[in-house]
C-alpha cells in the first residue's frame, strides 16, 4: 500500500458561491496517490460542489488548484478528462437505450480505418471489462433492459476502466444490493492498490468507515474534521457532521425528543408488502387519524416512488393498499383524491399552476365539491381568501398570479388546495424544504392544526429536522426496506442518522 | 450600468404592473387583433369592393366551416395536444351522411338509403366512433396526439375512400341541406350554426367546470394530476369534441358545396389549425380560448379574400398565406415566453 505520499491534489482556501449563498467556504483538500478518501456531511453541506469542482463542472471558484505540484485551473469537464480525473455523478448518466457496449465506449468507439464502428470487437471488450468487476451482462443488450444497480455498476465499471488516475463516486451505492456494493468495493481497492486515488461520497457511514483510508466530515460549507478511517467511528462522525449546536442557528435536534406513546385511532391507511422493481422491497405500514408518520432516508432510498404509490401516480408490482379498511387499487390519481388522500409533492412547480390566480390554484382539487356543472367563481374566491387569511398567505390577493408570490406562500398555497375540504390522509413530501425559518414554522404549524383536527398525515423527508420537528412516529427507509421503526421512545438526530 | 440601474430594472420584474408590462403579458391577445386591424385597412384601401357589407357577408360564410372545426380544435390545442385528423374526419362524416341518403339514379355508389334523422345519427356517431379512438390511441395506449391523429387523418381517408369510391355523392338529408346551404332573414343558416357553435365552444370553456379542467391541464399537465384530476378523461374528452365539431362541421360542409367526395377538405386542416394559433391560443397550452379563435378565424377570412380582391399573383397567394401563419407561429412562442418572464 502506497500511503503518505506526496499529494497530487491540493485544494487551498476554495470558496464558491450560488447566487449569493456560500456552498463552499475556504475549503482546503487535499487527496495523495493509491488511496480511498471518503466524505461524509448533510445534504448542502459542499461535498458534491467540492467534487464537481475538481471535475471541472464549476470552473468558477476562488482558491488554488494544484496538481501535480503546478497550478491549474479546469475550464470545463473536458479539461479534467485531459487530466485524468473522471466522476461518477449522484444521477445517472447513461444512455438507456443504447446497448451495454456502446455505452461502456461511449464517445470512444472502436473504429476500422474507414471510421466504421467494430461492433464485434466492442461487444468483445465490453464484454471482459465488465468481467473483471464480477459483471457477467450480454454486452450487445439493452442497457435501460438492466436492474438500476446493474446499470450504475456499469456507469461505474464504465469511469474506472477509462484509466483515469483520480476518480470520484458521488453515492455510488444507494441503488446497489449488498454483494454488488461488495464486489464494487473488492474493485476499489485493488485500483488504490495500483495506485489510483479514489474520493467516495455516501450517506452511508458504514461503507464510508469500511472502505476508506481517510474520511473528511464536511457542515456547512466548510471542512470540519479529516481523520484517518481505523481512528474514528459510526457516532464520531454523526456528531461531527451534525454539529453540537453551537454554530447552528437553527433547532438541530441533537438532543433527544420523546416520541408520544401510539394512538389508538382509527387505521386510515394500511400499506401492506409494497413493493417496486428495483425501488421498493416489501414496505408496510400504517397510518392513524391525528397522527404524523414521519417516513425518513437518504435520497434514492425510494420514499418518492412510495409516496407516489400512496397517491395513485405508480402502480406497485406487489402489495396492497387499504383505505379506512377498504382495500383500494388506484388506476388514477383522481381515484386516490376521492377516496380521501391528499398530497403534495417535493417540488411545487409539480403541483402549482404558476400561471393562474390563486384562487383557481386553491380550489383546483375541490371543484367537485363546490360545483356542478358550472363554476362558481364567487364562491371559490371566498374559499381562497378564507385559506390565504388562515395560512397567513402574502400578499392577501385571491386574484394575483401565483408566480408572483415568493416561493414560501406558493408552498402554503399547496397545502390550502387540500384543506377546504380536509382529506383522511394527507401525504407531504419534504414540506420544509428550501423554506426560511419563519415559513418552516408556519408549516409544522399547520400540520399540527390539521393533526388535531384528526387528519392522518404522512411526511416524507430525507432532512431529519423535517421528520423529527413533525412526526409522532418515525420509520426508516433503507435501499426501498423499511429498517426500524420510532415509537414511544427517545429518538435525536444521531438516532436517525444511524438507524438509515 | 451602475447598481442602482440594475436594482431598478429588478424591482420592475418583481411588479409587472406598468403599462408596457400589461402590454407584454396581453401581446397574445393584442398582436392577432392588430394583425386583424392591418389586414382590413390594407385590403379596404387596395380594394374598393372589399369593405362592403355584401362582401362581409362572403367573409363570414367562407369561414363558417373552419370555425366550426375550429371550435374543437380549440380545446384540443389548450390542453397541449394536436388533432391533424380534423379535416380528414369532416370529410369522411360528410361522405357518410351522403352515403345513408337516397341519391339520384345517375349517381352509382352502393348506398344504404335511410331516413333523415337516422343518417345524421349514423354519421354523428361515426365521427365521435373515431374520436373515441383517437382518445383511447392517446390516453390508454400512450401514442403521441401528433402521431395518433396523424394515423387517424389516413384512417379517416381510407374510409371515404371505401364509401365513394371515387364518385360523387349529391344528396343530403334536408336538415343537413337547410343548415348548410340556405338563408333565414338574409342570413345564411352556416353562418348562425357556426356563431352558435363558437358561442357554445365559449361558454363551455369558460363557465364550466370542465372548461377550467381544459385549461388546468394544459396549464401544467403534472400539476393537475398532483391536484388528482382524471387527466386521461379530460385529453379523451377533448379529442372527441374535436372529432363531432369535425363532423358537424363536414356535413354542412358537403350541403355548403352541393357534393361529396373524396379530398374535399384537405384545405381545412391547415386552416382550422391555423385560426386557432394565429388567434393566439398558445401551442403550449392553458392559454387562448374561443375569443381568439374567432379573432384568427377573422384574419384568415380576411386574408383569403382580401387578396381575392386586390390584383395578386394567384399563386403567390399561397406563399403569402403560409408567411402570415409563420408571423403567427413566431408571436404565438414570444408571448408564451414574455409571459413566462413576466410571472417570474
Amino acid at each position: 500500500m502506497s500511503r503518505g505520499h506526496q499529494p497530487i491534489l491540493e485544494l487551498h482556501d476554495i470558496t464558491k458561491a450560488f447566487g449569493g449563498v456560500e456552498a463552499l467556504r475556504g475549503v482546503d483538500f487535499a487527496l495523495t496517490a493509491g488511496e480511498i478518501h471518503g466524505l461524509v456531511g448533510e445534504n448542502g453541506a459542499g461535498k458534491s460542489t467540492l467534487m464537481k469542482i475538481i471535475a471541472g463542472v464549476h470552473a468558477d471558484f476562488s482558491g488554488r488548484f494544484v496538481l501535480d505540484g503546478k497550478e491549474t485551473r479546469f475550464r470545463s469537464v473536458r479539461d479534467a478528462h485531459a487530466a485524468g480525473i473522471a466522476m461518477v455523478h449522484q444521477e445517472l448518466s447513461v444512455a438507456p437505450d443504447l446497448t451495454v457496449a456502446e455505452n461502456v465506449f461511449l464517445g470512444n468507439q472502436p473504429t476500422n480505418r474507414l471510421g466504421l464502428v467494430q461492433w464485434r470487437r466492442m461487444a468483445r471488450e465490453a464484454g471482459e471489462q465488465l468481467k473483471r468487476f464480477g459483471i457477467d451482462v450480454d454486452p450487445m443488450s439493452r442497457l435501460g433492459d438492466l436492474p438500476i444497480g446493474l446499470q450504475q455498476l456499469i456507469e461505474i465499471a464504465r469511469v474506472l476502466s477509462s484509466g483515469a488516475r483520480i476518480i470520484i463516486l458521488d453515492e455510488p451505492t444507494s441503488a446497489l444490493s449488498p454483494p454488488e456494493v461488495e464486489r464494487l468495493f473488492t474493485t476499489l481497492k485493488r485500483l488504490r492498490d495500483e495506485g489510483t486515488s479514489i474520493v467516495f461520497i455516501s450517506h452511508f457511514i458504514e461503507d464510508i468507515l469500511r472502505v476508506s483510508d481517510t474520511v473528511t466530515v464536511f457542515r456547512n460549507g466548510r471542512k470540519v474534521a479529516e481523520t484517518a478511517a481505523s481512528e474514528t467511528s459510526k457516532p464520531a462522525l454523526i456528531e461531527a457532521m451534525i454539529g453540537k449546536g453551537r454554530e447552528a442557528l437553527e433547532e438541530t435536534y441533537t438532543h433527544d425528543i420523546m416520541l408520544p406513546p401510539p394512538t389508538d385511532q382509527p387505521v386510515v391507511l394500511n400499506a401492506n408488502g409494497l413493493t417496486l422493481a428495483g425501488r421498493l422491497r416489501e414496505v408496510s405500514f400504517e397510518a392513524r387519524a391525528g397522527e404524523v408518520l414521519g417516513i425518513y432516508g437518504f435520497m434514492g432510498c425510494g420514499q418518492l416512488e412510495l409516496a407516489r404509490i400512496l397517491f395513485g401516480k405508480i402502480k406497485p408490482d406487489l402489495g396492497t393498499l387499504a383505505v379506512a379498511g377498504n382495500q383500494k387499487a388506484f388506476r388514477s390519481t383522481a381515484d386516490a383524491r376521492r377516496s380521501g388522500i391528499a398530497f403534495v409533492p417535493e417540488s411545487r412547480r409539480d403541483m402549482l399552476f404558476l400561471q393562474e390566480p390563486v384562487y383557481k390554484n386553491v380550489s383546483i382539487s375541490i371543484l367537485d365539491r363546490i360545483s356542478s356543472l358550472l363554476l362558481k367563481p364567487s364562491r371559490e374566491r371566498a374559499i381562497a381568501n378564507r385559506q390565504v387569511e388562515q395560512l397567513r398567505i402574502r400578499p392577501a390577493a385571491v386574484d394575483l398570479d401565483l408566480g408572483m408570490l415568493s416561493g414560501g406562500n406558493q408552498q402554503k398555497v399547496a397545502l390550502a388546495k387540500w384543506l377546504s375540504y380536509p382529506p383522511r390522509l394527507l401525504v407531504l413530501c419534504e414540506p420544509t424544504r428550501g423554506m426560511d425559518v419563519g415559513a418552516k414554522n408556519d408549516v409544522i404549524h399547520i400540520v399540527r392544526d390539521l393533526r388535531a383536527k384528526g387528519l392522518a398525515i404522512i411526511v416524507l423527508s430525507t432532512e431529519p429536522e423535517t421528520v423529527l420537528s413533525l412526526a409522532d412516529r418515525v420509520i426508516v427507509l433503507k435501499r426501498g426496506a423499511v429498517v426500524r421503526e420510532f415509537a414511544n421512545e427517545q429518538i435525536s438526530k444521531d438516532r436517525l442518522l444511524e438507524a438509515a | 450600468m451602475t447598481s442602482g440601474e440594475s436594482v431598478t430594472v429588478a424591482a420592475d420584474r418583481k411588479r409587472p404592473r406598468g403599462l408596457a408590462a400589461m402590454l407584454r403579458s396581453q401581446m397574445r391577445n393584442i398582436a392577432p387583433f392588430l394583425t386583424l386591424i392591418c389586414l382590413f385597412s390594407f385590403f379596404a384601401v387596395a380594394s374598393p369592393s372589399f369593405a362592403t357589407l355584401d362582401n362581409f357577408g362572403n367573409i363570414l360564410t367562407q369561414i363558417s366551416v373552419t370555425g366550426i372545426i375550429a371550435v374543437g380544435l380549440t380545446f384540443v390545442i389548450l390542453c397541449a395536444e394536436i388533432d391533424l385528423s380534423v379535416a380528414a374526419i369532416a370529410n369522411v362524416t360528410g361522405i357518410a351522411v351522403a352515403y345513408f341518403t337516397l341519391q339520384e339514379s345517375y349517381v352509382n355508389i352502393a348506398n344504404v338509403p335511410m331516413p333523415g334523422w337516422a343518417a345524421i345519427l349514423l354519421a354523428l356517431a361515426l365521427c365521435a366512433l373515431l374520436g373515441l379512438v383517437n382518445a383511447f390511441g392517446l390516453t390508454v395506449i400512450g401514442i403521441p396526439s401528433f402521431i395518433m391523429t396523424l394515423a387517424m387523418m389516413q384512417i379517416a381517408a381510407g374510409v371515404s375512400a371505401l364509401l365513394v369510391r371515387g364518385q360523387i355523392a349529391y344528396k343530403v338529408p334536408p336538415l343537413v341541406t337547410t343548415l348548410g346551404s340556405t338563408s333565414i332573414g338574409g342570413i345564411p343558416w352556416i353562418v348562425i350554426v357556426a356563431a352558435l357553435m363558437l358561442l357554445g365552444g365559449h361558454l363551455v370553456l369558460t363557465y364550466t367546470r370542465f372548461g377550467r379542467y381544459v385549461y388546468m391541464v394544459g396549464g401544467n399537465r403534472e400539476a393537475a394530476e398532483y391536484s388528482g384530476l382524471n387527466v386521461k378523461l379530460i385529453l379523451g374528452s377533448v379529442m372527441v369534441i374535436s372529432a363531432v365539431c369535425a363532423g358537424i362541421g363536414g356535413m354542412l360542409g358537403v350541403a355548403h358545396f352541393g357534393s361529396a367526395q373524396q379530398n374535399e377538405f384537405d384545405t381545412y386542416l391547415l386552416d382550422s389549425i391555423a385560426a386557432v394559433v394565429v388567434g393566439g391560443t398558445s401551442l403550449f397550452g392553458g392559454r387562448g380560448g374561443i375569443g381568439n379563435t374567432i379573432v384568427g378565424l377573422f384574419v384568415l377570412g380576411v386574408l383569403n379574400n382580401g387578396l381575392d380582391h386586390v390584383n395578386i399573383d394567384s399563386f403567390l397567394k399561397i406563399l403569402i398565406r403560409g408567411l402570415i401563419l409563420l408571423a403567427a407561429l413566431i408571436i404565438n412562442v414570444y408571448a408564451q415566453r414574455l409571459r413566462e418572464r413576466a410571472a417570474e
